[in-house]
């Protein structure tokens, strides 16, 4: 095992985790901000990839097919709220539902299970070919972390407004928020589609990276934002309290998982196995905070808990 | 003020579980009335709360504020008229918020929410005041998370966002039922305060019948799912918590026995 193939393999493996922090801020709006484990994401993400594709194939400017499939993933995002809030769905068939949907919707955008785009003759924003050797304001993880600082500063500012309070206050105890006259329904709509809308921003950066878009890119994206979310909190959680910062940990959080992954490739680890290791990773760390409950919390008698026996 | 026409409400209805919580339940208040409602388990006494707020439709029946018939409007268009504080302290403040942006929220209640700044510098400052005037050391801790709060601090706080933005009808489902008594108390006078500064109109239930007569200028009793005792003014207040157990004993045939309104 030569080292300096780690060393090359890192500005890659740095790219591509912030590619994918964009799509684990958006994971972050549904799971933590509106406590929705939301699956659509795994479809979302390919809808992206291949929403910009195609557009780009066509003759599109590269911003107007982002812009493109972004609005895609907003209006996936919007079938779930619909799913959910005006049909009843519990928010995890609703994303089911929609990612199975999308399925068949992403092989009618491609019209086939790949399409690939070829670097040298449309003006991608980001390649991996943009890793070395370009003037440094073409390398592609200047241009990705600017986007993340701009979607972070917009988010930041969005979830400070009324609105934006709003959401928060719905996913926090949606009781309340009904009760302060909240539309809660109208809210999760909302935050679903911004979430969605991020993972196809992502997707669609995504697929210009790997110069291609393919059915299968989003499979398992989810587990992927999850875990972000999850190292990101477990690295900064205890330093990082204000609202965008938390966001920052989240990209923070992907950038390690690719670093991590891209180390364990190093190691020769059969990387069929590689989801199957996420899985549980994730997994675990899901169940910590748990376990930490039953387990290794001393009993404590609430205040007033009996005052009636 | 508040009109309650013939109301009806059966939940689980067809199954095993059917019970019917509200029996064509009539209920007028006046401007500025603050009735306390009494009542057993299952009586309806937070059904009928529930109702009002829109928590879920009712079967039959009317819902009017002010000659406006709410019966149809959903749970967080009826807010603007609506001031409420729930029994469980959890359930009226959003616990990873701040005590100022909990507040901010309360204030915006029946407005629509913009992309204005949730909340603004000028609301802070009398945000912090208006903690200040609670007396619980809170005003330094503003931006403190209120799940950190203990609960009479968080029933304060929520008394304060339902009557914050000032509501027709203020409802108190219990709100110091899961505190211990000295804090119970505390805020129990605190509602008052408020009630009486505003002259809100108000429905509170208590288990405490001690409070029931000594708050308030009219009182209720209910019994399954009706208003079956009403009574203002000075013969309320020549009440005494014999009368009342005397009144539930003759129409629950004894069965009240066991109620744990007996213990308070």
């Amino acid at each position: 095992m030569d080292i300096m193939t780690l060393v090359n393999a890192l500005p890659g493996a740095v790219a591509q985790g912030l590619i994918w922090a964009i799509m684990a801020i958006g994971v972050y709006i549904t799971y933590r901000v509106l406590d929705i484990a939301d699956l659509t994401v795994d479809g979302t993400l390919c809808t992206g990839g291949a929403v910009c594709i195609m557009c780009m194939l066509a003759g599109c400017n590269v911003w107007v097919a982002i812009l493109a499939a972004t609005g895609a993933g907003l209006l996936a995002g919007f079938v779930t709220g619909i799913f959910h809030t005006f049909m009843g769905i519990q928010p995890i068939l609703a994303g089911i539902l929609t990612q199975l949907a999308l399925w068949s919707i992403n092989l009618k955008i491609m019209g086939k299970s790949n399409q690939a785009i070829n670097v040298d003759k449309y003006d991608l924003l980001v390649s991996l070919r943009y890793i070395k050797d370009v003037p440094f304001w073409r390398n592609t993880i200047l241009v990705v972390a600017v986007v993340i600082a701009v979607v972070i500063g917009l988010l930041y500012w969005f979830f400070g407004t009324e609105l934006g309070c709003g959401i928060r206050a719905t996913g926090c105890n949606a009781n309340m928020a009904r009760a302060q006259g909240i539309n809660t329904n109208l809210n999760k709509v909302i935050g679903l589609m911004l979430s969605n809308g991020l993972v196809a921003l992502s997707g669609a950066l995504l697929a210009q990276y790997q110069g291609f878009a393919d059915i299968n890119m989003g499979r398992g994206a989810i587990v992927i934002g999850l875990a972000a979310v999850i190292i990101g909190e477990a690295l900064l959680g205890k330093v990082f309290r204000n609202f965008a910062l938390k966001m920052l940990s989240v990209a923070v959080g992907s950038v390690v998982y690719y670093l991590v992954y891209q180390l364990v490739i190093w190691f020769k680890v059969d990387t069929d196995l590689l989801k199957a290791f996420s899985a549980v990773v994730v997994a675990i760390f899901l169940a910590i905070p748990y376990w930490k409950a039953k387990y290794f919390t001393k009993p404590t008698v609430a205040k007033g808990a009996d005052k009636h026996a | 003020m508040l009109e309650i026409k013939n109301v009806y409400k059966t939940f689980n209805a067809g199954t095993v579980n059917q019970k019917v919580a509200l029996n064509g339940l009539n209920l007028t208040l006046e401007d500025g009335d603050f009735v306390t409602v009494i009542g057993g388990n299952g009586a309806g006494k937070s059904t009928m709360l529930n109702a009002v707020a829109g928590v879920w439709p009712v079967d039959m029946g009317k819902i009017l504020i002010d000659g406006k018939d709410i019966t149809r409007l959903p749970e967080h268009r009826r807010a603007c008229y609506i001031g409420r504080v729930f029994q469980d302290p959890m359930m009226g403040t959003a616990a990873t918020m701040g005590i100022d942006e909990n507040l901010a929220l309360a204030r915006r209640r029946g407005e629509p929410r913009t992309l204005r700044t949730g909340i603004s510098a000028k609301e802070r400052a009398e945000y912090r005041e208006m903690v200040k005037e609670l007396d619980l050391g809170l005003e330094d801790r503003m931006t403190s998370k209120v799940g950190l709060l203990s609960g009479g601090q968080r029933q304060a706080i929520t008394l304060l966002m339902a009557t914050l933005k000032k509501p027709k009808l203020l409802l108190l489902d219990e709100h110091t039922a899961a505190l211990d008594p000295k804090t119970a108390a505390k805020v129990l006078a605190l509602s008052e305060k408020i009630v009486q500064e505003h002259r809100l109109t108000t429905l509170m239930i208590t288990h405490n019948m001690k409070d029931a007569i000594k708050y308030g200028n009219r009182l209720i009793m209910m019994y399954e799912g009706r208003v079956i005792y009403d009574v203002r003014g000075a013969e309320k207040a020549a009440l005494h918590v014999s009368d009342l157990l005397a009144r539930f004993e003759q129409v629950s045939d004894g069965e009240f026995a066991n109620d744990r309104m007996l213990l308070s």
